[in-house]
């Protein structure tokens, strides 16, 4: 049971970064149709910016308490994916729309490309420690361990959550943006400016981001200029699984994604534990006296839990939890 | 067929029979990189019947290279005892590249295109994990540490790792592989271009200019498509085994994502679609890094004094670069074919 409830805390944790990561995949998927694949790329960005902040202001001595710091290193990482996410969107998007559905997606792969190996240039091809600078404080909740950061993380992404939404549904921008993704024509006539429109979708997804670039370098307490193709690979299935284009979609799809995968790291070992069915062969039944477990598939498949969960929803329910049906447009 | 063109491919005969001894005398690597290079356009023509033909793009394509290169080496070394002939192995890697394209296909391929790139997106990881982790508790593929001591085609006594002597010529171990490459990669060139003007062929065009169109026309559009991804992937799978017998050292390191991009690069700068453009792209990529070691390291060497930027890193961005530039100023590659260039133009009007 104390398993079971530190797997739900870890799963939800993880997954409310893949619902931050997964909203910037679903509107801009849900606004252009486009799977941005450098999406990834902007997050790990993030967490480096942050890094070096975080870490050349804690190294000077400057006095200030650590949670401005980190505050600082979030406020520098949000302009600067949001100017990534700008010229990305500027440069290798807007002049292909229109054009065959193929050339965007392959530029999409040229920039992600790009972003890394920039990324290796300048912070080294080795894995980063991230600064870890605010006391950790663990509580105990039922016997289940809950860290400080675990609490912020989770806090954080609410408050972020309740932000878009309310600036989705509340502001003149996001009327125009709702209005952008259901008839881009249409839209334009009703005296929208849809360049602008789309270019603020790429920055708002690319800000969000960059935040959660912070929060998975600060969980991990590790940044490396690959971190974000696994990463955005799990976050577009959490936006897929929660219908992709559905902003509550991908929230719930991403919390949920968390949670399978930190239940399945926490599970699979003992559900493939040979030593339940020993009887099948005298070998295996003397492996188990002595090593008391033959594990078939160990936690270091957790990584594979997402893609799993991506072919199960496209088999069973490809417009997700929450999406609705959508024909091809012509 | 008129006497210029006649000319023409006697000459390109000629010059790729000489090539191996010429590139012999400068370095036997040469000859190894020429293979590579061979290699990688037998992987850019299947990758190209899945993404230039079909349409479909696929990410994780070097995940059936894997597939086929990890066949042969499993069935023909050390590891497990096994020495089963390559004629043998070739179509058993091809047949399971085959079998888990189908099964990659199967679900994604009557969704949206871009569901397919990102699911081979990870499936190209999810091979690699496999890999990386299926030594314990049975050790299947050995880990990270790889899989040594791959048996070298070998044929009745006739292997093709041992040098020989014939006429005053030594034929090394390269360059025997060279000759069988060329002709494999013959082979897979007649066929591909046999598969463009057939109706399978006309079908996946028709399919990737306009789906809809191709489905009211009668096609059963998921079935061609399955086809397809079988075919790039059963080529994939023949390209690996190959790979795993020049080699004779396998390990999971050699089949990552980037792999993947510089094969689509490939395709991409050749120009999808276009056989001739793709092995041109091909062979142009496959020299790139080995340029980029004779003329980066020393010039900058000169004028720094040390490395500053390594040739592998330039050779991702440019990879990168190209495939950006490629599609925003020539969507239809560098040497474009006729339909795939009016297809992209019309593609801007809309």
């Amino acid at each position: 049971m104390e398993v079971f409830l530190q797997q739900i805390i870890n799963g939800l944790t993880l997954g409310s970064i893949y619902a931050i990561v997964a909203l910037g995949y679903t509107m801009v998927y849900g606004i252009v149709q486009l799977i941005n694949f450098a999406h990834g790329e902007v997050v790990m960005i993030g967490a480096m910016v942050a890094l070096t902040v975080i870490g050349s202001l804690a190294g000077a001595n400057t006095g200030m308490p650590p949670v401005v710091i980190v505050l600082a290193g979030i406020a520098c990482a949000v302009p600067v994916c949001m100017a990534v996410g700008y010229t990305m969107e500027r440069v290798a998007y807007r002049p292909l729309r229109g054009a065959p559905r193929l050339a965007p997606l392959i530029t999409a792969i040229g920039i992600s490309i790009i972003l890394q190996h920039l990324a290796m240039l300048i912070w080294s091809r080795n894995p980063l420690s991230f600064p870890q600078i605010i006391p950790n404080p663990v509580f105990e909740i039922a016997g289940a361990n809950v860290s400080g950061v675990q609490i912020a993380i989770i806090s954080l992404s609410a408050l972020m959550m309740l932000g878009l939404t309310a600036l989705v549904y509340r502001t003149r921008l996001g009327t125009a943006m709702r209005a952008t993704s259901e008839n881009p024509q249409v839209a334009g006539l009703m005296g929208v400016n849809i360049n602008r429109v789309i270019a603020s979708t790429f920055v708002i997804g690319a800000g969000l981001g960059a935040v959660a670039g912070v929060m998975v370098g600060t969980y991990y307490g590790i940044a490396h200029y690959t971190m974000g193709a696994l990463l955005g690979l799990k976050a577009f299935s959490a936006a897929v699984l929660g219908g992709i284009g559905n902003l509550a979609g991908a929230m719930l799809g991403g919390i949920l994604l968390g949670l399978v995968e930190a239940l399945g790291a926490g599970y699979i070992g003992e559900l493939t534990d040979l030593c339940h069915v020993s009887w099948i062969s005298t070998g295996l039944a003397e492996r188990c006296a002595q090593d008391g477990h033959v594990v078939l598939m160990g936690s270091n498949y957790q990584d594979v839990f997402a893609f799993l969960v991506l072919i199960a929803v496209l088999v069973f329910r490809p417009s997700g939890l929450l999406g609705e049906r959508v024909g091809d447009r012509a | 067929m008129d006497a210029k063109a006649k000319v023409g491919i006697v000459l390109i005969a000629i010059v790729l029979a000489v090539l191996p001894f010429v590139l012999a005398q400068v370095g036997t690597a040469w000859v190894r990189i020429t293979n590579l290079a061979i290699l990688f356009c037998l992987l850019s023509l299947g990758l190209n019947i899945v993404v230039g033909f079909a349409g479909l793009l696929d990410l994780g394509y070097i995940a059936f290279y894997a597939v086929g290169a990890y066949c042969y080496a499993l069935l023909a070394s050390p590891h497990f005892g096994l020495h089963l002939p390559f004629w043998i192995i070739l179509p058993i890697g091809a047949a399971v590249a085959c079998l888990f394209g189908v099964l990659l296909g199967a679900p994604t391929l009557k969704l949206r295109g871009d569901y397919l790139a990102i699911v081979t997106l990870g499936f190209g990881e999810i091979v690699r994990v496999f890999l990386n982790n299926l030594s314990r508790p049975v050790n299947i593929t050995n880990g990270p540490q790889g899989v040594t001591l791959i048996d070298p085609f070998r044929l009745d006594g006739f292997s093709f790792s041992k040098s020989e002597t014939l006429l005053g010529l030594t034929f090394s171990g390269p360059i025997k592989y060279y000759y069988l490459l060329l002709v494999v990669l013959l082979v897979v060139i007649v066929i591909n271009v046999r598969l463009q003007d057939s109706r399978i062929g006309r079908a996946w065009v028709a399919i990737r200019e306009d789906e809809t169109a191709a489905q009211a026309m009668g096609i059963n559009t998921r079935n061609v498509k399955l086809l397809a991804f079988a075919m790039g992937a059963s080529f994939g799978g023949i390209a690996g085994g190959m790979f795993a017998a020049m080699q004779g050292f396998i390990s999971p390191e050699s089949f990552v994502l980037v792999e993947s991009i510089m094969v689509l690069a490939m395709v991409v700068l050749g120009g999808m679609g276009n056989i001739w453009g793709v092995i041109a792209g091909a062979v142009l990529l496959s020299f790139v890094p080995e340029i980029l070691r004779y003329t980066v390291e020393p010039l900058q060497k000169a004028a720094f004094g040390r490395l500053i930027i390594e040739p592998e890193v330039i050779r991702m961005l440019l990879f990168g670069l190209a495939l950006v530039l490629m599609m925003l100023f020539r969507p239809a590659g560098l040497f474009p074919s006729k339909t795939r260039r009016r297809e992209f133009a019309a593609g801007e009007q809309h």
